[in-house]
């Protein structure tokens, strides 16, 4: 049944094309775009120094409702420890089991309790890293894996996400690239999460409310080497 | 009118660099559409190579059925739903819920229209026809069993409220079922773009993830999805980016930690390939933004609901004789001024007007336009060639209609127009005369009155 349906769809795709299977050089062209995909057109602001870059980074998160601090590696615990604080969160967090994060100094933080693993509906901050910034919009991008559960991007009211700031790129083409260079270009992470600003809707009389269903604070650490 | 629009203060794309992305965008999707089999097959091959299943269907009868199935084979109490257009086209919620399955709209515009029994309005926000106090009884309605007793005031607070339901539905679904914005070849990635997360939630929470999408939103690579986004978001709600733009890959691997453990793309044709090759094929270009309908002065006017139909606005007008007749819809395409925004709006540069002309010449050709609509113009065109009569006759309903009150601007009830006027009065036209009075009196001059 099924093998009837896909042909029947695709023999009707062939015969409203008029044209059979694709072969010979039309075929190679096709090939040929898929295994060196070219780029649209350029966007000019995504096209900066890299200094320039975090700042324009910066600039669309906050615009997306995102705030955004600046850290050293050393600092990045009692940062994320701050903001809670400040903003009067419970000093408790499901964080992402990723080396990265690790190597932060939480031990610096005792009244910070950290479990690591994957979110659970009734926590409230998660802590994760972030495989990529995208200057152009202020988008940070998650790459799902066994040190990135999804469920922490989005059951908890509140995501904090630290970034480093060399994993700050201009447009979506330079994540692309980088995707294809550490998973290999045929296998994609199960899910890749780009996240700009909290979660949103203008879903009722089109004004614009925070935390529809993902979270309502997004927090950034940038971290400078 | 809808007017999702931000106010901006810092650098947004310039308008040379949009409509070079609108060209880019078009030319993608002409490239797409024609290699369709190739692309399709290609991202089928991508999507079993990670672990996913690909199912192929040619009607909605083949999609409800396949859907269905998944469900039954997971034993199914109840999917989460993230907003779908083409699972309204296939009307799978009613397919479902006979079958003792219970569908959860999820996006807050979807599941506010679900608890009130209403079809969307508007393809991106489904529920814009309502106020917030109507949203405040719809909960206070449906939430009371929950044990939400107090009636809402505020926006923040009914979003909170909807917040906290959805989330209990989310963590006990059987079954996540997503649309899709693009498919992509390169990659066999489902693409999905909203602003609340719920899309997301559908796709990582349940145990199994069905991506319904049809034929014609498979897209070659990640560099053509960059373009289309840039596009999209703009035409959508006028941010430069939506919240949540997703890239799904086949199921959960074997060391994550969540996701679900059965990915499935189910692939709707529904008529759509008959399209190709034919004059009427630009309008598989369309990427759903509803750019066309926000800018629309019909649309505007009579709101989504009055196209009776799935899709609403110029691209309803086109899409829906296609997908379900002109005989059936085919006085749709002549809801329109031909005033061209749409067109002029349209990111993949759909010529809107042009293919509604071509649904008006089906309909006339095929006989269908209504018997009064055809004495009508034939009336209409037996004066119009007679000046003089044309004249008296005109001047002689302009008196006439004074007679019906024109001192209100408004006609509550008019002589052969009952049916436009049970529902709605009628616009008065101005005092003053004719066109051609007015423009006697003035000497033929280009003069304001």
């Amino acid at each position: 049944m099924s093998q009837t349906a896909r042909s029947q769809i695709l023999d009707g795709i062939r015969r409203s094309l008029h044209r059979g299977e694709l072969g010979g050089t039309a075929r190679q062209t096709v090939e040929a775009r898929l295994a060196a995909p070219p780029r649209g057109p350029a966007v000019a602001r995504g096209r900066l120094p890299p200094a320039e870059r975090t700042a324009l980074f910066r600039q669309w998160a906050e615009f997306n409702n995102a705030t955004v601090a600046h850290a050293a590696p050393s600092e990045v615990a009692a940062e994320v420890a701050a903001y809670l604080a400040r903003n009067n969160l419970p000093a408790e967090a499901a964080m992402a089991p990723s080396p990265q994060l690790d190597a932060y100094d939480w031990a610096g933080q005792p009244m910070l309790s950290l479990r690591r693993g994957a979110a659970r509906g009734s926590d409230h901050v998660s802590i994760t890293g972030a495989f990529a910034g995208i200057a152009e919009t202020g988008t940070l991008v998650m790459a799902s894996g066994p040190d990135h559960p999804v469920t922490l991007n989005l059951l908890p009211d509140t995501h904090i996400v630290v970034l480093r700031e060399a994993d700050i790129v201009g447009g979506y083409e330079e994540v692309w690239a980088k995707l294809r260079q550490r998973y290999g270009k045929d296998h994609m992470p199960r899910t890749v999460n780009t996240i700009t600003g909290p979660s949103r809707t203008g879903d009722i009389e089109q004004a614009i409310e925070l935390g529809a269903h993902g979270p309502r604070r997004l927090h950034i650490v940038i971290v400078g080497e | 009118m809808p007017r999702f629009v931000i106010e901006r203060d810092i650098p947004a794309i310039g308008s040379a660099e949009c409509e070079a992305l609108r060209d880019a965008a078009r030319d993608i999707k002409n490239h797409a559409l024609a290699n369709l089999d190739f692309y399709l097959e290609e991202f089928e091959r991508k999507v079993v190579a990670l672990g996913g299943h690909v199912h192929w269907a040619p009607t909605a009868a083949d999609a409800r059925r396949i859907i269905a199935d998944l469900c039954r084979s997971v034993s199914a109490k109840t999917v989460a739903k993230s907003k779908s257009m083409v699972s309204e086209e296939i009307a799978l919620n009613d397919h479902l819920e006979a079958l003792g399955i219970a569908p959860i709209e999820t996006d807050l515009g979807e599941y506010i229209i679900q608890l009130r029994h209403e079809p969307p309005s508007h393809i991106i926000a489904p529920a814009v026809h309502l106020t917030k106090d109507q949203v405040a009884d719809t909960f206070l309605e449906h939430h009371r069993a929950l044990g939400f007793t107090k009636r809402l005031t505020e926006r923040n607070d009914l979003v909170a409220e909807a917040r906290h339901v959805l989330r209990e539905k989310f963590l006990n679904a059987d079954v996540g079922l997503t649309g899709a914005n693009f498919l992509v070849a390169e990659t066999g990635s489902s693409m999905l773009v909203t602003n609340e997360g719920n899309a997301d939630l559908s796709n990582t929470l349940p145990k199994m993830h069905i991506v319904l999408a049809s034929i014609e939103k498979v897209i070659p690579t990640l560099e053509d999805a960059a373009v289309l986004l840039r596009v999209l978001a703009r035409s959508a709600t006028g941010q430069e980016s939506s919240s949540y733009t997703t890239l799904n890959t086949g199921p959960k691997r074997t060391d994550d930690l969540d996701g679900p453990a059965q990915y499935h793309v189910v692939i709707l044709d529904n008529g759509r390939s008959s399209v190709l090759g034919t004059k009427m094929q630009d309008m598989l270009r369309c990427i759903r933004c509803g750019a066309c309908m926000n800018h629309c002065p019909v649309y505007g006017a009579i709101g989504g609901h009055a196209y009776g139909w799935v899709y609403p606005g110029p691209i309803g007008a086109v899409l829906t004789p296609q997908l379900i007749g002109v005989e059936e819809a085919g006085n749709l395409p002549n809801a329109s001024t031909f005033c061209g925004r749409c067109e002029s709006v349209c990111p993949v540069r759909i010529p809107l007007p042009n293919l509604m002309r071509h649904w008006r010449e089906r309909e006339f050709e095929r006989h269908l336009t209504p018997r009064a609509v055809r004495q009508g113009l034939a009336l209409w065109a037996f004066a119009a060639r007679r000046p003089r009569l044309y004249r008296r006759l005109t001047g002689l309903a302009n008196r006439m209609l004074a007679l019906f009150g024109r001192a209100h601007g408004h006609y509550r009830t008019l002589p052969l127009a009952a049916g436009w006027t049970r529902f709605r009065d009628f616009p008065a036209p101005p005092a003053g005369g004719t066109f051609h009075a007015q423009w006697a009196r003035h000497g033929g001059a280009r003069t304001r009155p």
